[in-house]
């Protein structure tokens, strides 16, 4: 019997030439769908890369520096507005009140994305709670040392995250109380949080705010006319809360009934079984869903802009029409830049809603 | 057990009657309060004001409407233009989602990082940002009619829209399409005869291909004998206009635009998920059992994945619809803008006008899950 030579290795594989070879250029398809491909980079990422970087202007004082043949982004337009941007018209002088609540809001939110970090249950009160209210009175004032800033004068990433961060603190509670409504044995309530919750998943959040800012105003008592601001957050919270609410009746739906039944064996109330045993695993579980939910509230708060609230693309859609920095490439310079910033937003909290879920799936996975 | 607080008959009698008592108090209370409000401030009350002429103009009409129509005819033309905007765009966005979906699973490793990076990008930017770059930074800054841009023979890009030929109806029409009517009825009996032949005796028959064959060759010959069914009349340029052909106002491009692209990219994760949730093995075991690849991914692989992907489709669906309302931003006549904005400022009517709009959609997004769950119950897992 004589031994079969030896074969060699595949040839290619490995090298960058075999991979090429395997991931692009296989078949005829294949190289085809490359070239293709190419092709639509080609068209989109040079042009875009030259108007935001290479043709772009970095720095000037005036509209004057953006003007001229072949000029890309106005990034001056930016910088002379940023404060703007971020804090609308704030009075400058407290300005400082903002920076402290944004400050807060960053150092307790920090610990609570950490899975590993201690005192969650601290943490959830500090900011569902505590610091809602500390932010309340910074950012309103009217308290002695604090001059009062009526709400008509906030503005840029400040009512943005202002508005989103109502909508999730109310949202979340609320949410979860619709959803054990939605799955209680009582027909009664069973059927008012399902109106409740389809109600306002039915209808779009245009109408909603435009609701809360024509219509609401005539269902309250004469004389208690809240702001404006204020009218659409409670829009936005009621709105949040159903979608909310879908997400932790998904959780709840996801604990084995054994758990419900050894809770009640072992002689729990109802409140009892929910709070120590099921709320605490079905949150668990959709923490990627509220995340996802916050995303959407997030890029959703745009749409106050409609019914006359300035958030981020709000005051740079307002910006657009200053006669001092009217540049031929204003409009895309402005919402390229909000584009990022709500993107670096949004990535982000995408990147850990993702991250969240790989390390709830860790246990299961094979 | 009596009546007795620790019986839950009792307690759950009394929870119910109290949140019942509770939610009937609150809408009482705003009701009166309403009523008290709508009598100081004159306001008067009841759908009379549908009839009234409504006086303002509207820059697209599906239907006739002049500005001595009653707001009852404003408020058609503006759930016309929703509606026209909603279906385009669910149709082309379900279109591009499942490319991007596919595209997204490729083997080919640039065509799957492409269509990764357009996920990535597309759904973390706000619809409305994205509906403002496509209007203000891209449709308004296009030239003129006489600069306008000539994408293709008779297709013109200007600030005043896109610029379509207008198929003209020929002679040979009636018969054409008529071919084309009939070709669809034959291959659709065509194809449930060779499945339920296939059923009874085993034997296959290329009922697809023949149906194809016939939707293409039938039309034509109607063509040859009949005539030309249509003709393309061109848009011809002036220098402040174009005259003839069909125009698509650049408020209209840019929302299906917007709406399309953005929607897309949640379509294409859906399609995505469905698709890597088909167990391998299924593959596996239909090329086992000798099925060709086309068969395999047409009865095997798409049933499966498209169980997963029609519930959340339809909340993209929904999603789309309610998103065209965005409208109002860029100035597109649909239903909020007309209807919630300008008929709602001229009349006051706040409460009637607001509650017809969210009576529209909420009935929008019932019809919707209607279809789309009678749909879903089709191609659900029929288990014994």
């Amino acid at each position: 019997m004589s031994a079969i030579d030896m074969m060699g290795p595949p040839q290619k594989s490995g090298s960058v030439l075999g991979w090429l070879r395997r991931n692009l250029f296989s078949s005829i398809g294949n190289t085809v769908l490359t070239l293709v491909a190419a092709y639509l980079l080609w068209l989109t990422v040079p042009p875009l890369l030259n108007f935001a970087i290479f043709d772009a202007v970095w720095t000037g004082e005036t509209r004057e520096a953006c003007l001229g043949e072949g000029k890309g982004a106005c990034w001056p337009l930016v910088w002379a507005n940023f404060g703007q941007f971020i804090y609308g018209r704030y009075p400058e002088s407290e300005i400082w009140r903002v920076n402290i609540v944004f400050a807060l809001g960053f150092i307790a939110l920090v610990p609570m994305l950490i899975p590993s970090a201690p005192a969650k249950r601290f943490n959830v009160i500090f900011l569902l709670v505590v610091y809602p209210l500390i932010a309340l009175v910074l950012l309103a004032g009217d308290r002695p040392g604090l001059p009062p800033v009526p709400t008509s004068e906030w503005g840029g990433l400040l009512v943005t995250l202002v508005v989103a961060v109502t909508g999730i603190v109310v949202s979340l509670p609320l949410g979860i109380v619709l959803a054990l409504g939605r799955r209680s044995s009582m027909p009664a309530i069973r059927m008012l949080s399902i109106i409740f919750i389809e109600f306002w998943r039915g209808v779009p959040l245009v109408t909603v705010l435009f609701m809360a800012s024509v219509m609401l105003p005539l269902f309250l008592p004469e004389g208690l006319s809240p702001d404006n601001l204020l009218r659409c957050l409670v829009g936005v919270a009621l709105f949040s809360s159903a979608y909310m609410a879908e997400v932790v009746r998904g959780g709840l739906q996801a604990i084995p009934a054994g758990q419900y039944e050894a809770a009640r064996a072992a002689g729990l109330s109802y409140w009892q079984t929910m709070g120590l045993v099921v709320l605490p695993q079905a949150l668990r579980h959709v923490i990627p869903g509220i995340v996802n939910t916050f995303i959407g509230l997030f890029k959703d708060t745009t749409l106050v802009l409609i019914v006359g609230i300035f958030d981020v693309l709000g005051q740079v859609r307002a910006q657009l029409s200053d006669p001092t920095w009217t540049v031929p490439q204003g409009a895309l310079t402005g919402y390229l830049f909000a584009g990022i910033v709500f993107w670096i937003f949004c990535f982000g909290m995408s990147q850990y809603s993702s991250f969240m879920e790989r390390r709830l799936n860790a246990g299961r996975g094979r | 057990m009596g009546i007795s607080w620790y019986n839950p008959r009792v307690r759950s009698i009394v929870y119910q009657t109290g949140v019942l008592a509770a939610v009937i108090a609150v809408v009482w209370f705003f009701t009166a309060t309403a009523q008290e409000n709508l009598e100081r401030l004159n306001i008067s009350t009841g759908f009379g004001f549908l009839d009234t002429t409504a006086g303002f103009g509207i820059i697209q009409t599906l239907i006739p409407y002049t500005e001595q129509s009653s707001y009852g005819r404003a408020f058609l033309v503006g759930l016309l233009n929703t509606l026209s905007v909603a279906v385009i765009g669910i149709v082309l966005s379900t279109m591009l989602g499942f490319v991007i979906g596919v595209a997204r699973l490729s083997p080919n490793w640039l065509l799957a990082k492409i269509a990764a990076a357009y996920v990535e990008v597309m759904r973390n930017i706000p619809l409305l940002l994205q509906l403002f770059f496509w209007y203000f930074a891209v449709l308004r800054p296009l030239p003129g009619p006489a600069e306008s841009i000539e994408a293709l023979p008779g297709v013109f890009l200007s600030n005043r829209g896109l610029i379509l030929p207008d198929p003209v109806l020929d002679a040979g029409a009636g018969m054409f399409f008529g071919a084309l009517a009939a070709a669809a009825v034959a291959g659709f009996v065509l194809v449930r005869w060779a499945r339920a032949r296939q059923r009874a005796t085993g034997q296959l028959f290329p009922a697809l291909r023949v149906a194809a064959a016939l939707i293409v060759v039938l039309p034509l010959l109607a063509w040859a004998i009949g005539g030309t069914p249509f003709h393309l009349e061109y848009a011809t340029r002036g220098d402040f206009d174009f005259s003839g052909g069909v125009r698509l106002l650049p408020e209209f491009v840019a929302l299906v635009l917007g709406l399309t692209l953005y929607t897309a990219a949640f379509i294409g994760e859906i399609v995505r998920a469905g698709i890597q949730s088909v167990d391998r093995g299924q593959g596996e075991a239909a090329a086992a059992l000798g099925l060709k690849d086309s068969t395999t991914l047409r009865l095997v692989v798409v049933p499966q994945a498209l169980r997963l992907i029609v519930p959340p489709l339809t909340s993209q669906i929904l999603n789309l619809t309610k998103n065209s309302s965005l409208a109002v931003a860029i100035a597109y006549p649909d239903l909020v803008a007309v209807f919630a904005g300008t008929v709602l400022n001229q009349t006051g009517q706040a409460i009637e006008v607001i509650a017809i709009t969210m009576a529209v959609y909420l009935t929008l997004s019932l019809a919707t899950s209607l279809a789309m769950n009678w749909y879903n119950a089709r191609i659900a897992l029929r288990e014994r």
